[in-house]
């Protein structure tokens, strides 16, 4: 290597990495929506399930807490075909991710009904309503704008993530960048190229969620910043 | 050559968890000096200072962990360097931990009321002498729930540095592994190890920041 940049042999691939962009998106968003299952699940259990259920989910997000995504990773990906599930590279990658953002997304639902006052719900009661329609028409609205932020921090945190999975070669951006800087030998150029592309991506969740958010909620609140998110 | 799991094992990945937490304490260390500059940066009155120390962080907020131990991985070689995974792991996770640090401290300096800054300013206190002695030390209360929070975050994050060959808990897992076959006993043990170090961190961040929200002396 002279030390001259050379970017040319990585924008010849350019038609694989968009791909590689659209399978990381994909990812994604599935990660995100089957996530949020397990989440609105999970914090359910933690905020009004049975006592079982409570140390079921207390465990479950601790544990996901504590150690790092990587090891999850492996954990299901040598670990399950041992116990007789065989997965491919890319259902252990997507079901790692929906793992993880499940245990991290359960304390995010968990803290904003928790931030719902009590006596909304015994109103609710008190005008005839069924726990369910009190979920959905009293709690939700006000819970989902105190956890809208956190959870788009979180759900950015997911795709930047997902170049992880890479390391079990699961299809995705990062995964193409290998394939691709081992045939071109442009190694430094296109790991460079494809960090500029995860940041456009970034860039562009931000974009839209703060459009979502200023069209459900208002313009109000956006700038409130939490360190570290 | 498959064998069995011993002992032995289990003591090799127990000793790689010093290189992560060796690791790991570097990093925060080098991280938190960049990351103080990041700060000064973030709340100098020149314009084009502030705008530089944004956008470092948020290139690196942006970016995949990943992907920047690999432009320090590779990048070396670019200058003419060749970095070992140690050398690239220590930068890469200190710059990492740097942008962190430096949003969670600016964050926390723009928590303290506006009015400490005026009122230092009206008993004719320097800019540097303010933040040192009236800003500083109440920020700083408010920076160690997240900064504790960060760290858990970057003990895990370290084992990324595993994809580069850099031996600490999981690759140390992943050897183990490749000869015994016995992916969820080494793989769990590691997962063990990684929950005894995070877990009274996270509990400890989450304590700090429950006694900042009902206030101190009451």
């Amino acid at each position: 290597m002279d030390g001259s940049f050379d970017f040319n042999s990585v924008f010849a691939a350019s038609d694989q990495l968009l791909l590689g962009a659209g399978l990381t998106l994909q990812l994604t968003v599935e990660a995100v929506v089957l996530g949020m299952i397990v989440a609105v699940v999970g914090a359910w259990a933690k905020t009004s399930g049975p006592n079982w259920a409570k140390s079921v989910v207390n465990v479950y997000v601790e544990v996901i807490r504590n150690t790092p995504f990587l090891l999850q990773l492996y954990f299901f990906f040598f670990g399950l075909p041992a116990l007789g599930f065989r997965l491919t590279p890319n259902q252990a990658a997507l079901l790692t991710m929906v793992i993880n953002l499940g245990a991290y997304a359960t304390e995010i639902v968990r803290a904003g009904i928790e931030a719902i006052p009590h006596g909304q719900t015994e109103a609710g009661k008190a005008l005839g309503f069924r726990p369910l329609q009190i979920f959905r028409l009293i709690i939700l609205p006000p819970a989902l704008r105190i956890i809208y932020q956190p959870l788009a921090g979180q759900f950015t945190m997911v795709l930047l993530g997902s170049s992880v999975v890479s390391a079990i070669s699961a299809n995705e951006l990062t995964s193409v960048a290998n394939s691709i800087q081992a045939a071109n030998f442009k190694t430094f150029e296109t790991y460079l190229v494809v960090s500029f592309m995860y940041l456009l991506m970034v860039l562009a969740f931000r974009a839209l969620f703060n459009a979502i958010y200023t069209r459900s909620f208002g313009s109000d609140g956006q700038v409130q910043r939490v360190p570290g998110l | 050559m498959i064998r069995d799991l011993n002992v032995n094992d289990f003591l090799y990945i127990l000793s790689a968890a010093r290189w992560t937490l060796l690791l790991s304490i570097l990093a925060i260390a080098g991280g938190g000096v960049v990351g103080a500059a990041i700060l000064a940066g973030r709340l100098s009155r020149l314009k084009f200072v502030r705008v530089i120390a944004f956008g470092y962080i948020q290139f690196l907020q942006a970016t995949p962990l990943l992907m920047q131990l690999f432009l320090v991985f590779f990048g070396g070689t670019m200058i003419g360097i060749r970095f070992d995974p140690w050398t690239a792991a220590l930068i890469a996770f200190s710059l990492h931990a740097s942008a962190f640090l430096g949003d969670i401290w600016y964050g926390s300096v723009e928590a303290v009321p506006r009015s400490q800054w005026e009122g230092a300013y009206s008993v004719a206190l320097s800019r540097p002498k303010t933040f040192r002695l009236v800003i500083a030390p109440q920020a700083l209360r408010i920076a160690v729930a997240p900064t504790v929070g960060f760290l858990v975050q970057l003990i895990k994050g370290t084992s990324l540095a595993s994809i580069i060959g850099f031996v600490e808990l999981v690759r140390a897992g992943q050897f183990i592994n490749n000869s015994t076959l016995k992916p969820l006993f080494v793989y769990g043990f590691v997962a063990c190890i990684f929950f005894a170090i995070c877990w009274p961190l996270s509990k400890w961040s989450q304590g700090l920041e429950a006694r900042l929200a009902r206030g101190y002396g009451r």
